[in-house]
């Protein structure tokens, strides 16, 4: 292991202390393995599991009734898509601002008010936030709808989003923003168009984690989107989601929907990666321009 | 052109601790003035009054006179002030995300200014102006201002500075993290610069001040000691304390 330029040295170099490094050195490898294979354990069951039963037939076709065979998922996906478009309208531009507020003018009792609102927010169960729109939306509308499983999903994403845009900023050098600041920008240009702009590629990460997390969530959607057997392209209508869907047919007492319910799963992984990819490529290339 | 300033009284506070003692100075247009002393003295504090951006920092204010040009600084809008009168900081901070083209434009585009070929014309003698142009030139929009070395990093704040087209140029210890090459081109490039404007460097470097500077202000303590012809006050100073730290005795 240690047979690099200047052995002669290393000879000398004492066996207890070569003995800690080569420990210290598997035990961090070993470590991320550790961190890896339930992740990959998990990714190659669904895939074994699920890939079978994708199909044509289940990327294009709605829900068949109770005891028929066949039939797919394509409303829940496209329900999940529009879905999890409205929490990222109402949670990214919210949390945004709210890390922005935290980051730059957040100092006094009112800036640690929201900070420990926001970490109380990040630790409320799912469940309880679906209730509580239930409870503002759901019930003053008198029926379901996908609107309001997209603000149970957009208040989940501020909290996660609120907390890395605000680190982020602050690991904005100060003497970046002083440069600018000296230019005579006014305050709000700065922050908007050098501390955040430098501070991107964490935010956007920030923003990516808390779309992964709900994207995945059953638990809110159901008292809010409830899920729907049927298309349905009107977000003031209850709602099919891929989460929802999967969550009722592994439940259920027919092989054919368990069979399907893998093949969900399997999907809501895919449009997750996917998701995440596309807005990587996007920004990437997009900042590209006039960045470096 | 270069304009004077005309400083009066100025009281400089960090929360309650009074960091500028009642500063009297009057800068002469067009020229160099350094400002010396030991750490602690004042003298960042004092050239960032100037400009107001001391009052960035929580908790700082000041009070008192200062008048650039026709433009009484604290009677005016902090960021109409700031366009004024330039700085160059201590340590290179170009924007990190943006390209060299974007770092000198910046100053322009934030504030608004739309027409392309006009901020084209203007970053081209910005960096002129800065001796940097011949070195960047074929790069300008391929490189990121962070990846040019320190030297020319802060040659890209100096353009960047003069982009905006200011009256007064503040200099806060320019060249302190540069080496020798990088430092010498620095000052030969501020010895060019007094032809436009007027330049105010704050420096720990005795020998700097006496290279590019034609007056020297000695500050101690929060006051200004001695204000001269930096020939005079490296020659014969008039006060004992100058004296003491130009021989150095303390500091």
């Amino acid at each position: 292991m240690l047979k690099q330029p200047g052995d002669a040295r290393a000879q000398k170099v004492s066996l207890w202390r070569r003995t800690k490094n080569y420990a210290a050195t598997w035990f961090a490898i070993a470590a991320a393995v550790l961190v890896l294979a339930p992740l990959l354990a998990v990714f190659a069951y669904v895939l074994i599991k699920g890939a079978g039963s994708v199909n044509l037939a289940f990327l294009t076709q709605t829900p068949k009734p109770p005891g028929e065979l066949g039939g797919g998922m394509a409303n829940a996906m496209v329900g999940s898509v529009l879905i999890l478009g409205v929490a990222s309208a109402i949670g990214v531009p919210l949390g945004i601002g709210c890390g922005i507020y935290l980051a730059e003018y957040g100092r006094g009792r009112l800036g640690d008010l929201v900070r420990f609102t926001a970490d109380v927010l990040n630790g409320v169960p799912s469940i309880v936030i679906g209730m509580a729109v239930y409870g503002l939306i759901v019930i003053r509308q008198k029926h379901f709808s996908g609107f309001s499983g997209g603000v149970a999903l957009g208040i989940m994403m501020i909290p996660t989003i609120a907390r890395a845009t605000e680190e982020m900023l602050l690991m904005v050098p100060n003497v970046v923003r002083e440069a600018a600041l000296g230019l005579g920008i006014p305050k709000w240009r700065t922050t908007l168009s050098v501390s955040l702009r430098t501070a991107s590629a964490g935010v956007i990460t920030g923003c990516m984690l808390a779309f992964a997390r709900v994207a995945g969530e059953t638990a809110p959607l159901l008292f809010t989107a409830f899920g729907n057997q049927f298309w349905n392209l009107k977000l003031n209508q209850p709602m099919a989601a891929v989460s929802l869907q999967v969550y009722v047919y592994a439940l259920s007492p027919y092989d054919d929907w368990h069979r399907q319910a893998w093949a969900g799963a399997l999907i809501l992984i895919v449009m997750i990666v996917a998701a995440v990819a596309a807005v990587r490529i996007a920004t990437s290339r997009g900042m590209l321009k006039g960045v470096s | 052109m270069g304009v004077g300033i005309e400083v009066r009284g100025l009281n400089a506070y960090y929360g309650k601790l009074l960091a500028l003692k009642s500063i009297d100075m009057t800068v002469a247009p067009n020229q160099v003035t350094a400002v010396i002393g030991p750490s602690g003295c004042g003298k960042s504090t004092f050239v960032r009054c100037l400009n107001r951006m001391h009052e960035t920092i929580p908790e700082a204010r000041a009070e008192g006179t200062v008048i650039v040009g026709d433009m009484n600084v604290y009677d005016n809008d902090p960021v109409e002030v700031r366009r004024r009168i330039g700085m160059v900081f201590q340590k290179p901070n170009p924007f990190p995300t943006m390209s060299i083209y974007g770092n000198v434009a910046a100053g322009l585009k934030l504030n608004g200014f739309r027409n392309r070929k006009q901020i084209d014309e203007l970053v081209e003698r910005s960096l002129k102006l800065a001796a940097l142009w011949d070195e960047v030139k074929d790069e300008l929009h391929k490189k990121s201002g962070a990846s040019l070395s320190g030297g020319q990093q802060q040659r890209l704040c100096i353009a960047r500075s003069l982009a905006v087209e200011p009256d007064i140029l503040l200099m806060d210890e320019p060249a302190s993290a540069l080496d020798p090459i990088s430092t010498s081109k620095i000052e030969e490039l501020i010895f060019q610069l007094k032809q436009h404007y007027t330049v105010v460097i704050v420096t720990h470097n005795m020998q700097q001040a006496a290279r590019v500077a034609e007056f020297t202000g000695f500050f101690l303590m929060g006051s200004l000691i001695e204000y001269e012809k930096t020939e005079k006050i490296f020659t014969t100073p008039s006060d004992k304390r100058t004296e003491d730290y130009i021989t150095g005795r303390f500091g």
